[in-house]
């Protein structure tokens, strides 16, 4: 006996109206793959390149509680939000952000990330400067490197002094993928 | 003294998975098909409602058969007579409820629910309380008033 497609949408759109839900998500498919988006009633809580959900879920439970569920209902307004970053030309996201539990410095730096505008890009050194670190480009690598909203918060506009594409989480093809796809490169 | 650490509560989607099939079965052995997707969607909307509270992570699966034992019979309470409250026997492993049916069967429904849930399935206060939609202290209470009714009846 198996629970019917219906009647678990049902149950899980439910879930997500009376908000019992610490955190929905869904994988949302885009030209750059399948990725795993997550929202909680504070807003968009992270995306993900792995996309496999049980590599996620525990994952999302620390982020924002052990009540993590499967919803296309609660990641609708994100979804709509990036397929038309992807394809209908959207320059900046307009979606609130859930940042809890990261530190002071890493909202910092992840504020000032948020400022850099479309089809640009900035040095890891200029970022820490702007969040009066100047010589923690190594500490903002790395907050860009734990980034766990990529893409909205657009840490693939972040390459080396030397215009290196250095790092992503998504991997180098993806990095180059986005930046072409908004004219940078 | 617990020696062993309480077990972290798993993601609620990993909970769902893991024990829809079951609480559908359930309800449909009580309900039949159609009133059972009802049943279904509330009963894991009770165990949504409890789960942030929970303190730890056994017993999940009795856990969850009892809220949705409980919907079966609020759902044949409100829309048929009495005589269908009758249990229909597990074709399993008898449950811990029907263990203890010789020692519970005097008392009312919700005194009967907490016995059962904190002897029979070791089930803490607060799971009691989110099973009977009521307060851990009304668990409390509701558990021991059904102990005392038993322990009176068992000495007269």
């Amino acid at each position: 006996m198996t629970v019917s497609p219906a009647l678990d949408r049902r149950f899980r759109d439910a879930a997500v109206t009376l908000d019992l839900v610490d955190v929905g998500f869904d994988v949302v498919d885009s030209p750059i793959g399948p990725l795993l988006v997550a929202a909680s009633g504070q807003g968009l809580a992270a995306i993900s390149f792995r996309s496999d959900p049980d590599t996620q879920l525990d994952r999302l439970a620390q982020i924002a509680g052990p009540r993590v569920l499967r919803s296309a209902k609660a990641v609708a307004p994100a979804r709509r939000e990036l397929d038309e970053y992807f394809h209908g030309g959207r320059q900046g996201f307009d979606l609130s952000l859930d940042l809890r539990g990261l530190p002071p410095f890493t909202v910092s730096v992840l504020r000032e990330l948020a400022r850099v505008p479309y089809g640009e890009t900035t040095t890891y050194g200029a970022l820490a400067a702007q969040v009066g670190h100047p010589r923690a480009a190594r500490a903002v690598g790395s907050v860009m490197n734990r980034n766990r909203i990529p893409i909205v918060l657009p840490c693939h506009r972040v390459v080396g002094s030397t215009g290196d594409l250095t790092g992503y989480a998504g991997g180098l093809d993806v990095k180059q993928a986005l930046l072409e796809l908004e004219g940078a490169r | 003294m617990r020696m062993m650490q309480a077990v972290a509560i798993p993601p609620f989607e990993r909970f769902y998975e893991e024990h829809r099939t079951d609480v559908l079965r359930l309800l449909r052995k009580r309900l039949g098909a159609e009133r059972a997707e009802d049943a279904f969607q509330e009963t894991f909307l009770r165990a949504l409602r409890a789960y942030g509270r929970l303190d730890h992570a056994e017993h999940l699966r009795a856990w969850v058969l009892t809220i949705a034992h409980n919907v079966a019979l609020d759902t044949l309470r409100r829309t048929r007579s009495t005589e269908e409250l009758v249990e229909t026997p597990s074709t399993d492993h008898r449950p811990a409820y029907a263990e203890l049916a010789d020692l519970t069967d005097g008392l009312g429904p919700k005194e009967r629910a907490a016995v059962v849930l904190r002897y029979g399935y070791d089930l803490s206060y607060e799971q009691i309380a989110s099973v009977l939609g009521s307060s851990p202290d009304a668990a409390r209470q509701a558990t021991s008033t059904g102990v005392r009714r038993i322990r009176r009846r068992i000495a007269s």
